[in-house]
């Protein structure tokens, strides 16, 4: 994934908290995917404006981890969602 | 049972009626008339209910959810109760300002029944002329209003040729999703399956350019595929086990495991009317039935595979076997299953008339066997 490129959550992909499992959940056409904490964390860095590079280095600075790691975390997670179509990306 | 845990989707069959009368829907033989349909406050309420419980997908179907008058509203109750609301429709009875009144009502996606790609087959099957150019006209203004969609294409023998185009259909479309799905052969399907059982080879070929269609549409359309049943090797996982996931409650109000329950004699349901989905959903009698693993029989109950398939489809175990406990006659496991085989190839070679689904309130025809 290019790094300067813009991820975002189409129409119809949402975040959503589910109160009876109190966990997170993105919920999608006719799907509900649920989230680990760190996946959690990963899509609200997701505002539609800031590009992979910026979401990744938010999360290196706050999680204090290694940037190339979560570089490639992000993109494996992130390609996969767009693989779904739970994710579209902007160049 | 202490081990349940609460559902994830929830199907809402608004109504029975639908203007189309397609001879393999899967509503039950016996059709709730209008009067007897929840009104728009109760189903509010279990709506409310729904969410507490745990549901977190609520698919508004039918019949054909657009004959209720009070659809909008029911939108917004489902989306004042947090769930994440699917409309499952044919397109008629939609028009433009009727999709504009849902987005605003908070309509989160769209599924569009494809009965044929072309006016020919789809009016054919659907037995409603001018349906097909209409469900185009539909396709466009929810385009236009740019809700997700997902095409769902019921497959058989008379129209599996068209799977090529429906997929491109799709994509033309800008859907997101299609739902290959190959009739199941539950409620009007049944009197059907000389009319509409697909061959083996028709199956094969499915399975074909499925597999094509995936790898080439990666991450532009996402194929899911229910395929031809009686010529698959193991079950399918209905319902991904009885009583975990889903229930469906009908348009009068009966909550069922899934949406062909109501053939299962045994089974005793309760209503939502005087019932709190939760009581239901934990403690009901038809949700208890084969729940979990500890019904099962021989080969199910020593199977590696039982809690993959969970013994397949106790509604397909009553109506070909006569035992919803027994292992669903598709598992190659199934002392049945020889005999499923040879009757799957006897109505795929065999031809006979459609029978079409009647309006409720109407007697049912008999089937032309």
């Amino acid at each position: 994934m290019d790094p300067d490129a813009i991820p975002f959550l189409p129409r119809g992909v949402r975040l959503h908290h589910d109160r009876v499992r109190d966990a997170w959940v993105l919920l999608a056409p006719e799907r509900a995917v649920s989230l680990d904490p760190v996946a959690h964390a990963v899509l609200s860095e997701v505002d539609g404006t800031r590009s992979l590079r910026q979401i990744t280095a938010a999360l290196a600075a706050r999680y204090d981890a290694p940037a190339e790691e979560i570089t490639k975390d992000s993109s494996g997670f992130f390609k996969a969602l767009h693989d779904r179509r739970f994710l579209e990306v902007r160049p | 049972m202490t081990d349940t845990r609460p559902p994830i989707a929830m199907l809402a069959e608004l109504t029975h009626r639908c203007p189309l009368a397609c001879p393999y829907c899967s509503n039950p033989l016996d059709l709730a008339r209008q009067e007897q349909e929840l009104d728009t406050d109760t189903w509010a309420r279990v709506f409310a209910q729904a969410a507490d419980l745990g549901v977190l997908q609520l698919h508004l179907s039918g019949g054909e959810p657009a004959s209720r008058r009070d659809l909008e509203p029911l939108v917004t109750a489902a989306r004042d109760a947090g769930l994440y609301t699917n409309l499952i429709t044919s397109g008629i009875g939609l028009t433009e300002r009727r999709l504009q009144a849902l987005d605003a009502a908070g309509l989160d996606h769209v599924q569009l029944s494809l009965q044929g790609t072309d006016a020919t087959m789809a009016d054919t099957i659907g037995g409603y002329r001018g349906g097909f150019d209409r469900k185009m006209k539909v396709a466009e203004w929810i385009g236009t209003i740019g809700f997700p969609l997902t095409l769902n294409a019921v497959l058989h023998r008379r129209n599996l040729h068209q799977l090529p185009r429906a997929i491109e259909m799709a994509v033309e479309m800008g859907a997101r999703r299609i739902e290959v799905a190959t009739v199941q052969f539950h409620g009007w399907a049944l009197r059907n399956r000389d009319a509409m059982m697909p061959t083996r080879e028709q199956a094969r070929e499915a399975d074909a350019i499925v597999a094509e269609a995936r790898a080439r549409l990666k991450g532009t359309l996402v194929i899911d595929y229910v395929p031809a049943d009686y010529h698959s090797d193991y079950p399918k996982r209905c319902m991904g086990g009885w009583g975990s996931t889903g229930l469906v409650v009908a348009p009068d109000g009966q909550v069922m495991p899934c949406h062909a329950a109501s053939t299962i004699p045994s089974l005793t349901f309760q209503n939502v009317r005087d019932t709190a989905l939760r009581d239901i959903w934990y403690d009901g009698p038809a949700f208890n039935a084969y729940r979990g693993t500890g019904w099962m029989q021989e080969p199910c109950a020593s199977c590696e595979r039982k809690t993959v398939d969970f013994g397949g489809c106790r509604c397909q175990a009553m109506a070909i076997v006569g035992d919803p406990a027994a292992t669903d006659p598709v598992c190659i496991k199934s002392p049945h299953r020889d005999a499923l085989t040879a009757q799957a190839d006897a109505h795929a070679a065999a031809s006979a008339d459609l029978v079409y689904r009647i309006a409720p309130g109407k007697p049912v025809p008999e089937p032309a066997d």
